[in-house]
């Protein structure tokens, strides 16, 4: 029997994708046979753009660009016969290699006894048997570093944890992902929530914390109920609990939710939230290492880290140590996404470049436009300019650059991206997730982002540069955590990369890329305008008018810059400059 | 809005968690999940049953975003202006829903039918960009889809 997955991977094509189910369950029908195939339609097989996609399984073959010509064939060779028909088959290079995402799509995430099958809770079984001090001596071999963003080593976390006297210690593990464009997280608590459970565990045993706390954001409810369903079911059959594997280690885990505030993923505004108060941040230190949750020792791991320690466990440090680089250890998952012609996660090894993430995995930019620039680390991150996308991935290397591994949102921007515009947008995101505690933060923020919008609105003048820059260092170097000390990253960044798009802004200005509207003036190139008066009907504000035979003007008095027009027409008329 | 077993409802939700610590949010959880949003009186029974000022209650339903404190509308319209969204036209689909509503971010249409709010990231970018009218997700909506998609819940509705 096998299992044929459709998808239409353009998003557009929801008819065709029905006729096609409808006609290939017809001919299994007429040709008798429907108990050799089941056809299924899926909502993510893992391609885009590539019109309706067939994944046939278990071989596992992918099959592009389908029509109903196509059934016959696929019935035949594939269905009857399991052979390949490489003419329909979309081949990708295989860069990428899966830890963290080992089991996501291959181990029915509710079900206990396939993790297990697949090796799970071997690795907590092998952290029992070793005792904590050898965990942490395994961890310390594999290298393995914070997945959150920092980078800190995670069995240094770990052994300082380790270190405090206490008789009552917490591990958390942050599911808060709320950096915009990123959602390893999500796709790993969904997908595998064992293997964040297993790590969970082991890092408590390592640390000598007897309770666990899943901290997650209450916009993922599937993560949340799938976490939910594998610690009850890791509860009735004693993985969870008392004397666990007769090994004396005892275990208990529950669920916080978080509710919408994205400081609360930095670590003393979280255990404030788990407390059940307001998100705020404090002076460090104490570290939560500590005085955390309940002024208990506590540590905080990504659910990117966990997933990783039950792998580390099971096949030794040194072997996890093979993979990556000298100074970042393994992989990292990335969320390929923006101007990208396939987007989607990504697992490569630490040492992959820009490059070959972008163009070998994700295919290149988006109708074959112009890269402009990688961001990588969310909103506390960077612009990584093209002259820099032979950059091999590396904590280090990220930092040098003036971005940031974070959490591993990974946004390819083209030609027709604004700088300035996408400063805005980010630093627009912290100024209202600021959470107000600290004046740096509050108030720089606010001040940054409002000559942001009068440069672009064409109203900056040559010392408003001058002034981004003083406040980004201000807040750098006053705020009370790392969302302030961040939130001008991205705005410093592109200064120093795309200062020539500020000059024009502030100068001449114009927005070279045609998106800030008070920047952009459109008209219409009389030759091509065919006088469909497609534009006027789609003006908000009637700014255009014309007939069939005058054709048709933009009043640039009345215009607003929406770009209705530009998307509108059909014949390339409307110029804008 | 007054619902009868208002009292009882607090009691049980508080029941469920009084032996955990720091419980106020997952109290407040609960009792959006069960009205849709946090009722002044509920908050008040809350205050009353659980001994907690209610300035203590406010205070936390005010910081976190997820929190609502007025009744949604039959439809939540929720535009993802994640990054990826935001870069594929998200912005777009913001202005063609107000147009089309006549309604603002965080308000809900005067027939009660369709509430418009602004959220940072649904977390599927792969489908850039995306919206989602109650728990029906859209993905790589342009502009011109708005429209439709409106009027197929108005239809529903009607």
């Amino acid at each position: 029997m096998k299992r044929i997955l459709l998808q239409d991977t353009n998003g557009s094509l929801k008819k065709e994708l029905r006729d096609f189910h409808v006609a290939f369950s017809s001919y299994l029908r007429d040709n008798n046979l429907v108990d050799k195939a089941q056809v299924v339609l899926v909502s993510d097989i893992g391609v885009y753009n590539k019109g309706i996609v067939a994944k046939v399984l278990p071989e596992g073959f992918i099959y592009v660009n389908l029509n109903s010509a196509n059934i016959a064939e696929i019935v035949d060779k594939t269905v009857v016969k399991g052979e390949k028909i490489d003419a329909l088959s979309f081949e990708k290079k295989n860069k990428q290699m899966r830890l963290v995402l080992r089991n996501c799509g291959i181990v029915d995430p509710e079900s206990i006894e396939e993790y297990i099958a697949a090796d799970g809770y071997q690795g907590l079984a092998n952290a029992l048997a070793m005792g904590p001090e050898k965990v942490i001596e395994e961890m310390k071999k594999s290298g393995l570093r914070g997945r959150g963003g920092a980078g800190f080593p995670t069995w240094m976390k770990w052994n300082i944890t380790r270190g405090v006297k206490g008789d009552e210690k917490y591990i958390i593990c942050n599911g808060d992902e709320g950096d915009p464009g990123a959602y390893m997280d999500r796709s790993v608590l969904e997908g595998d929530p064992h293997s964040v459970i297993e790590g969970l565990m082991i890092g408590g045993f390592a640390v000598g914390a007897k309770h666990g706390i899943f901290y997650i954001r209450a916009e993922y409810p599937l993560a949340v109920e799938r976490i939910q369903k594998a610690i009850d079911v890791c509860r009735s059959k004693g993985i969870i609990g008392q004397n666990i594997f007769g090994s004396g280690f005892d275990f208990d885990v529950e669920i916080r939710l978080g509710a919408g505030a994205f400081v609360c993923g930095e670590e003393t505004a979280l255990i404030a939230s788990v407390e059940g108060l307001r998100g705020y941040p404090r002076p460090r230190p104490p570290f939560p290492s500590v005085k955390g949750v309940w002024g208990k020792p506590t540590v905080i791991n990504n659910v990117e880290t966990l997933a990783n320690i039950p792998y580390i466990l099971f096949k030794g440090g040194a072997e996890f140590g093979k993979v990556g680089t000298e100074g970042s250890k393994g992989t990292k998952v990335f969320a390929l996404t923006g101007k990208v012609k396939n987007s989607g996660l990504v697992e490569v090894p630490m040492g992959t470049t820009l490059r070959e993430i972008v163009f070998d995995i994700g295919g290149g930019v988006l109708n074959n436009h112009a890269i402009k620039a990688i961001q990588t680390g969310g909103p506390s991150g960077g612009m990584i300019p093209s002259q820099f996308f032979d950059t091999a991935v590396e904590y280090e290397s990220l930092q040098k650059l003036g971005s940031i591994m974070g959490s591993g949102g990974m946004i390819v921007m083209d030609e027709f991206d604004c700088m300035i515009d996408i400063s805005k947008f980010y630093l627009g995101f912290c100024v209202d997730e600021s959470c107000g505690k600290c004046a740096p933060c509050r108030i720089g923020g606010t001040q940054m982002l409002a000559i942001l919008k009068k440069i672009s609105e064409g109203k900056g003048e040559p010392e408003d540069m001058v002034k981004l820059n003083q406040i980004a260092q201000a807040m750098q170097k006053a705020s009370l955590c790392g969302l302030g000390q961040t939130a001008a990253n991205p705005v410093l960044s592109t200064m120093k990369y795309f200062e020539d798009e500020y000059k024009a802004h502030v100068i001449d200005k114009k927005c070279p890329s045609c998106k800030c509207p008070s920047l952009v003036v459109y008209s219409i190139n009389k030759e091509r305008c065919t006088g469909c008066s497609l534009c006027a009907r789609n003006c908000p504000v009637n700014a255009i008018s014309g007939d069939r035979q005058s054709k048709y003007t933009v009043d640039t008095a009345k215009c607003i810059g929406c770009a209705n027009c530009y998307e509108a027409c059909k014949f390339n008329a409307i110029v804008r400059q | 809005m007054v619902v009868e077993t208002l009292k009882d409802d607090v009691k049980a939700v508080i029941e469920r968690w009084k032996d955990k610590e720091g419980n106020l949010i997952m109290i407040l959880h609960d009792i959006q999940d069960r009205y849709g949003y946090v009722p002044r009186e509920a908050a008040l029974e809350v205050s009353r049953q659980a001994d907690m000022p209610l300035a203590r209650i406010y205070e936390v339903l005010t910081f976190y975003n997820y929190f609502k404190l007025t009744p949604p509308g039959k439809f939540t319209i929720s535009v993802c202006l994640g990054t990826a969204c935001y870069l594929k036209g998200a912005p777009a689909l913001i202005e063609e829903i107000r147009r089309l509503l006549q309604v603002d971010e965080g308000h809900t249409t005067k027939d009660g039918l369709f509430h418009l709010q602004i959220v940072r990231c649904l977390g599927c970018c792969g489908l850039a960009p995306v919206i989602t009218v109650g728990h029906k997700v859209y993905s790589a909506v342009k502009r011109t889809d708005v429209m439709g998609i409106i009027a197929e819940h108005k239809t529903v509705e009607a």
